[in-house]
């Protein structure tokens, strides 16, 4: 850029001119420079290209009602299980490509129209409307204000003091009625989020097989899960219930053991874990059978099975919980309890 | 002679030196070492475990030991079982490319008849799961709602609804089962590949492993109906509503913006 390009009064000789006195200004320098001169349309000038904008407006409108008599005729003909080929989408339910393209083009259209409509049709001159003060005239004022005190007086509000404190009474009560409503909220959990449906004497059965689990079922590197004993798909709180119960079974070299309450809590190398993440509850059953490690797909947290369930990377706070389990006289896998510790997140139960 | 020396101060004269000194020592090496897969005959059957050993000695000794007792390149193979061997090389995954997280899947180095060879030796070390049969893994008649079931209780925590696979910690993964022989996924849910556990007859019937692959043939094979199209990878919301944000939303303003940029007026301004 050389100096020839900027303009002769933005020059620092110019400027410092300006300087001196009082600024030149032509006139207000804040006058309003009112409304910019209305250009008309090609649509306004020429009757030709109204009726051509006409025609296309119509055109749109028309095509919107034709796809959806589409829409219609691809409901009633096409049959649910036909599948098709679409470049770039892949293979496609005809029913669902169909319905969803008339739609979107029976929409598309009418909108389409209104814009075009709005744009070249419907008057585009500019309109003003000028603002205009708040507050009311004077005399309005004072007779709203008289009129308010002639009510007051009528009522006898000021006069009758029984009225007018019941009806304070009544005002202050009615939301009562709201606050009560939160009591649906309760009631509190109790210990529902400590205890499981695990206990005593309750086999662990395979949840593939629905049979009770032996520790020769169990091969070192192999994931089982179980759930106890007595527990039924069908039942009404099941969801509920292996929410909180559901337990992963590994089998481990009992030397690869490194946690002292992990062994004397396994059989022969069989450990038994919660398959709820103690950070938010996902479901953790991302095992890993070299490393031991179990991982959270929610966060990452990172549990090692192979040293008590402790946390070796992620957001977790607290390692996985075990379950005691131990071989029942007829040869399967029981528990000796629930779990020590409440299963999970970590909630107040905890202590 | 004169022309080249003239050249010796090219700034790429050090580069062409070097490739064609690379060139020259990947030749020589392709040339001499020894060839990585030996010759196996395969109208030998009752020789299979002696072929098998001869094949293992080439290709598996170095990581695995030479008797099979593994080194700390690679692990004991005693126990492991046809079914392992057969996963594990006629997927590509051994012989190991190179040492990393896990192995990938690749294209098979052995012919089936060199795999059953090694797998004959293999499981000549110690009794482990034979090589299952086509009546074992094949999906014809089996219950795919209840493999459905069995596969998101069992599987789909690692290896997505579909079987679109997924990632495992540091490198690891589970592989997309995309295109999977029902052979190779039934070994696999024998045998445990690498850090896959292993889902036993005991635990996981027979009939549970049929139904399995019978649900992954049905959503992820190239039979698959996708009523939706466009999967976006089978993630579920998360691709789907990245999609719907970025190109739905994208075109809507990009329409808005073009509306906009287009005056009316007979008179262009």
């Amino acid at each position: 850029m050389s100096s020839q390009d900027i303009p002769e009064e933005t020059l620092p000789s110019t400027q410092g001119h300006a300087h001196e006195g009082a600024v030149a200004t032509a006139g207000d320098p804040f006058a309003d420079p009112g409304l910019p001169p209305h250009e008309p349309r090609m649509q306004d000038i020429d009757e030709r290209a109204a009726k051509r904008s006409e025609r296309v407006v119509a055109f749109l409108f028309m095509l919107s009602m034709l796809a959806t008599v589409g829409f219609i005729a691809a409901y009633v003909t096409l049959p649910v299980d036909k599948n098709i080929y679409v470049f770039p989408i892949g293979h496609i339910s005809a029913l669902n490509f169909s319905l969803g393209l008339t739609l979107g083009v029976a929409l598309f259209c009418i909108g389409a129209g209104a814009v075009h409509w709005a744009r070249t049709l419907m008057s585009d001159v500019e309109v003003a409307d000028d603002r205009h003060p708040i507050e009311a005239a004077p005399e309005v004022k004072a007779k709203v204000l008289a009129d308010f005190k002639l009510g007051a007086e009528e009522s006898g509000f000021g006069r009758r003091k029984l009225i007018r404190n019941t009806m304070f009474g009544a005002l202050a009560l009615v939301p009562l009625s709201g606050v009560m409503l939160l009591r649906d909220l309760g009631p509190l959990p109790g210990t529902k989020l400590r205890k499981t449906a695990w206990s005593e004497g309750k086999m662990l059965i395979n949840q593939n097989t629905l049979q009770p689990l032996r520790p020769e079922d169990i091969a070192v590197g192999s994931l089982t899960f179980a759930m106890p004993e007595g527990m039924k798909e069908e039942d009404h709180d099941f969801q509920q219930e292996i929410a909180k119960a559901a337990l992963m079974i590994v089998r481990l070299q009992p030397e690869n053991i490194k946690d002292k309450q992990e062994l004397d809590w396994s059989v022969d190398g069989i450990v038994a874990f919660s398959k709820i993440c103690t950070h938010v509850g996902c479901p953790i059953s991302l095992y890993e059978q070299q490393t031991h490690h179990v991982l959270c797909p929610c966060h990452q947290s990172t549990f090692d099975l192979a040293d008590g369930g402790r946390v070796i990377f992620g957001p977790a706070g607290h390692a996985l919980p075990q379950l005691r389990i131990k071989v029942n006289d007829k040869g399967y896998l029981e528990a000796m309890g629930d779990f020590a510790e409440p299963v999970g997140p970590a909630y107040w139960e905890r202590g | 002679m004169k022309k080249l020396s003239a050249r010796r101060r090219h700034p790429l004269a050090a580069v062409v030196v070097l490739l064609f000194a690379l060139a020259v020592t990947g030749g020589l090496y392709a040339a001499f070492a020894p060839a990585d897969t030996a010759k196996a005959d395969d109208t030998a059957q009752s020789l299979a475990i002696e072929e098998g050993k001869k094949l293992y000695s080439v290709g598996c000794a170095s990581c695995h030991g030479t008797g099979g007792q593994g080194t700390s390149d690679g692990p004991s193979l005693v126990g492991v079982g046809a079914a392992a061997v057969d996963f594990q090389v006629a997927t590509g995954r051994m012989p190991l490319q190179q040492q990393g997280a896990q192995a990938p899947r690749k294209k098979a180095i052995y012919t089936q008849a060199e795999i059953d060879q090694l797998a004959a030796y293999i499981a000549s070390l110690g009794a482990g799961p034979s090589v299952p049969t086509k009546n074992q893994y094949s999906p014809d008649g089996a219950d795919i709602a209840k493999g459905g079931e069995l596969f998101r209780t069992n599987c789909a925590q690692c290896h997505n609804f579909t079987g679109k696979g997924g990632a495992l910690s540091n490198g690891k993964y589970a592989p997309s089962l995309e295109g999977v022989d029902p052979k190779h996924i039934y070994e696999a849910m024998q045998t445990g590949p690498q850090n896959m556990p292993s889902f036993p007859d005991t635990t996981m019937s027979e009939k549970n492993k049929k139904d399995i692959i019978a649900y992954l043939d049905t959503v992820n094979s190239d039979k698959t109906k996708s009523p939706g199209g466009l999967e976006l990878g089978g993630l579920g919301p998360v691709s789907e509503g990245l999609f719907a944000w970025i190109f739905g939303l994208g075109a809507l303003i990009a329409v808005a913006i073009w509306v906009a940029a287009h005056t009316a007026k007979a008179k262009k301004s």
